[in-house]
């Protein structure tokens, strides 16, 4: 983070948080070495490979690509907002093995979790395609999701904010 | 049991080197070689930067031997001198802030004089371009069978290919990297790595220090693949010298534009084949010639050539086999480890060759591997008599049914017949995998685990195996409380931290659960017989007897050991490269389902099924995940990933236009398990991380084959490369006929 830059504001996982950013920070940089939130990976850098996915103003974005700034008076969600007892069906069904994709993949379920009628109109293929995993060959996580979506009743899921 | 990290990736707060808390660390960079091969002229500093702010660490800071112990110590840890290979070390930087050494990064100069390079490991090298001894060969291996010439010479037919497969990057999910700290006197690392005592090593050769003085610590690993193997013991080392330099912590991260143009990739293969059959397909004499791209220093080519011509053979009987290898020097950046260790690259050339034994002498693809596969007594290339008792003509059959291979076969004849623009296939391949080193390489290695008896009554595992995503940790703490009839919550990993655990050899070659696993298991034995129980004692006694034990010897330390030990089985001669290759082989039977798209000559993969026999699978899910990740990222290696090479490194260094499958791209990979336990594994077990890489390229390459009429010989099969083919094949614009 640079020294000077400017001060905003912004609701973090349901908290209102001051911060510092520079002119080139990445809302990467600002969550994971500003604000020490570091569950959000960066796996590329160039908006290619969903690590980095959290949720801005409750849609999926790669933080490697929006600047810091542009998350003032807004609303921004990671993987630390997730609540432990959502996360079942994913571990059940293998959907994490080294770890580094997959905080940006809850992020997107979550996200898949939160607007259902997604399903309607997406496979779950087509709307996890924006984030990659060199591990589970996708099997696991689309499984998982899948068993996630069937777990918990229709109508409106609970989530922050 | 479920994935016992599982819960803690999930929520983010797994820490990987770029999350660990460090105060007052300083950022590392690498200033890198612009030339694939010269003279370093000079080193020019520009004057825009304030050096005074920055570490600068050249050769000079070594204060040991200036290279990267493995097999050999031809690798400098920094240039000195001379280049060899494009982004090749030669100065390292650290500052405070990133935005300041990025420039400072292109504020060095590094003058080279250039001299003539090797960038095809394909063509014989002219005398100026040797740099390896006299013919740039960096290893020779063969293994040789009966007498394959007479057998060639006699055989009705000989039919003749040869085939040749890509580099690929590992693109593990976290990139390289390292933080280094001197903390009393001791050097310490803590970052991505399979192998924690390689580091060990390298560290005592190039810092030349004793193991006392020296700790590496596994931070949790996004992914390996083979490409944390033995890349990580230069940037620990790059990192290490600039943080005793500094007097500072040091983080040196590889961005994924710098992991993809500098560090290993799957070795680039040539394999040509020759081989005499009788008119049913059986195979009479096989001659196989396997060349691998080694890249700018010998790294780990001399063993990955090695698995690469012992796989080559295919799953087989076979009399009559010579296998000739070689690992070239090129001016590329090294060439290193990656999932199957070359076998993936002789396979695909076997498999592919099979293919078009059959076509050529209109055999059935099935029916050439049904007569040649391997039936307990034959014997492999190397002369191991298999007699494992599994059935691989049963693997194939099993995946031939799941596939509804005839079936679909048939209707895909009627689809293209009536398709204007699409072309299906189906294509499959039988392969094998041996599991844990090659021949003695076990007993070199001469691992150890400790299982330790803590005063509380719980049990903690001590290994140097890592989990990067495999599943080392559950299933560890499952070997053990099975072992010892104790629950979940009593059993923990100790971190793979080399100031606590033994060296039980590196996490690579699918040895961790079948070797390390089986070791496990014996000092489970070994804990429970220093507690003084008998070998039926129940888990609550053992650990009321742990407990016990420690009121009586306060202070000490109650630690059950196991050392490997070859099973008496294995017989191996390096030198005439004759024997018992590994103690034990995977079998796989693979099927692709593929429509070719003949506007843009992409292929998508409709179905895809994965039989093998593993011996007993200890867990399901874990097991299958290794499978499905297997094949998934060797559908890419056959489908999309393409190194592009500019001066002997890769330039399209971004995962823009390095091109990885996504969920969309892949269909489900439909799993089953055929189980022939393995007395030497843990519980059974055989190795199966490697194993689906092998099968995937060329049942995909054959089912190409089979949709579009023609016959492919590389990988990856891209839109251009099949349109190559398929254009090919057809008579030229304007012909007549």
């Amino acid at each position: 983070m640079s020294g000077d830059g400017v001060e905003i504001r912004l609701t973090l996982n349901g908290e209102q948080v001051a911060a510092r950013v520079g002119e080139h920070d990445r809302l990467l940089d600002l969550l994971r070495y500003g604000l020490r939130r570091t569950g959000t990976k960066e796996g590329c850098g160039e908006g290619e490979c969903g690590a980095c996915t959290v949720l801005l103003d409750g849609v999926p974005v790669n933080s490697c690509l929006v600047p810091a700034w542009q998350a003032r008076g807004r609303s921004v969600e990671t993987v630390e907002a997730v609540p432990e007892e959502e996360l079942a069906a994913l571990l059940e069904s293998g959907a994490t093995q080294c770890g580094a994709c997959t905080p940006g993949v809850v992020m997107t379920a979550w996200w898949v979790r939160r607007n259902r009628e997604l399903v309607d109109t997406h496979s779950l293929r087509e709307l996890m395609a924006g984030n990659l995993c060199r591990c589970t060959g996708y099997d696991g996580i689309i499984d998982g999701l899948a068993a996630w979506l069937a777990s918990t009743a229709s109508g409106e899921p609970g989530g922050p904010g | 049991m479920k994935r016992v990290e599982g819960l803690s990736k999930l929520t983010g707060r797994e820490l990987y080197v770029d999350d660990l808390p460090v105060d007052g660390f300083l950022w590392g960079a690498t200033v890198r070689s612009p030339a694939a091969r010269g003279r370093i002229r000079g080193i020019r500093f520009d004057d825009s930067v304030d050096w005074s702010e920055f570490t600068v660490v050249d050769h000079r800071d070594i204060p040991g031997t200036n290279a990267i112990f493995l097999i050999e110590e031809d690798q400098p840890v920094l240039a000195h001198g001379r280049v060899r290979h494009l982004h090749e070390p030669v100065l390292l930087l650290a500052h405070p802030r990133r935005e300041e050494l990025r420039r400072a990064v292109e504020a060095v100069h590094v003058d080279v004089d250039a001299e003539p390079p090797v960038l095809d490991f394909r063509l014989t090298p002219d005398r100026e371009r040797i740099q390896y001894g006299d013919d740039n060969v960096l290893k020779r291996l063969r293994i040789e069978k009966g007498e394959v010439e007479r057998a060639l010479a006699q055989a009705p037919h000989v039919i003749e290919g040869v085939y040749e497969t890509g580099a690929q990057e590992h693109v593990y999910l976290e990139t390289q990297g390292m933080l280094a700290w001197e903390e009393d006197g001791v050097i310490t690392i803590a970052g991505s790595m399979q192998c924690p005592y390689y580091i060990v090593e390298a560290f005592e050769h190039a810092l030349g220090r004793t193991p006392d003085r020296i700790r590496i610590i596994q931070a949790a690993t996004g992914g390996g693949f083979g490409g944390k193997e033995e890349f990580p013991s230069g940037i620990a080392l790059h990192a290490a010298l600039l943080a005793l330099k500094a007097g500072r912590p040091v983080k040196l991260i590889y961005d994924r534009s710098e992991d993809l143009a500098v560090t290993t990739k799957r070795h680039p293969s040539r394999v040509r084949h020759r081989t005499g059959v009788d008119g049913d397909g059986k195979l009479l004499g096989q001659d196989i010639e396997v060349v691998l791209d080694g890249g700018a220093y010998v790294t780990l080519s001399p063993v990955v050539l090695s698995r690469s011509i012992i796989h080559a053979a295919g799953p087989y009987a076979c009399d009559h086999v010579r296998i000739d290898g070689r690992a070239m020097f090129t001016n590329s950046p090294p060439f290193g480890a990656f999932r199957g260790f070359g076998a993936p690259q002789s396979l695909f050339a076997c498999e592919r060759h099979m293919d078009r034994i059959a076509a050529e002498l209109g055999i059935d693809p099935v029916e050439i591997r049904k007569i040649n596969l391997i039936r307990d007594g034959d014997s492999t290339a190397t002369g191991q008599v298999i007699a494992d008792g599994a059935d691989r003509v049963q693997v194939l059959d099993r995946a031939l049914d799941l596939a509804d291979y005839y079936e679909r076969r048939t209707a895909h004849a009627g689809f293209n017949a009536a398709e204007p623009t699409r072309r299906r296939g189906i294509g499959l391949a039988t392969f094998f995998h041996g599991a844990g080193f090659t021949g003695s390489g076990e007993l070199f290695l001469d691992s150890e685990v400790h299982v330790a008896g803590l005063p509380d009554g719980r049990i903690e595992v001590r290994t140097a195996n890592v989990e990067m995503g495999q599943g080392t940790l559950t299933v560890f703490t499952s070997l053990v409380c099975d072992r010892l009839g104790v629950p979940a919550e009593a059993v923990t990993i100790a971190p793979a931290d080399t100031s606590l655990v033994p060296n039980s050899g590196p996490t690579v070659a699918s040895r961790t659960v079948m070797v390390v696993g089986g070791l496990l298991e014996k000092a489970s034995d070994d804990l429970r017989t220093r507690t003084g129980l008998p070998a039926d004692a129940d888990g609550r006694a053992i650990r009321e007897a742990i407990r016990e034990w420690h009121r009586s010897h306060p202070g000490e330390p109650l630690i059950g050991k196991a050392k490997y030990e070859q099973p008496e089985h294995i017989h191996w001669d390096d030198e005439t490269y004759r024997g018992d290759a590994y103690g034990a082989y995977a079998w796989g039977a693979y099927v692709a389902d593929v429509e070719v798209d003949l506007r843009t000559f992409a292929v998508s993969v409709r179905d895809f099924v994965a039989v093998q026999e593993v011996g007993r699978v200890l867990h399901e899910t874990l097991a299958r995940g290794q499978i499905q990740g297997g094949v998934v990222q060797a559908l890419g290696w056959a489908l999309l990933e393409e190194c592009k090479w500019r001066d002997g490194a890769m330039e399209n260094a971004q995962l823009t236009n390095y091109v990885i499958p996504t969920a969309g791209d892949v269909p489900p990979i439909r799993v089953e398990f055929l189980e022939s336990p393995y007395p030497h594994g843990a519980r059974g077990a055989k190795g199966i991380g490697e194993l689906p890489f092998d099968g995937v390229a060329p049942a995909v390459a054959n089912a190409v084959a089979g949709a579009t009429g023609t016959d492919p010989a590389s990988v990856p099969l891209t839109p251009e490369t099949v349109m190559d083919l398929i254009l090919r094949q057809r008579p030229p614009a304007g012909s007549l006929t």
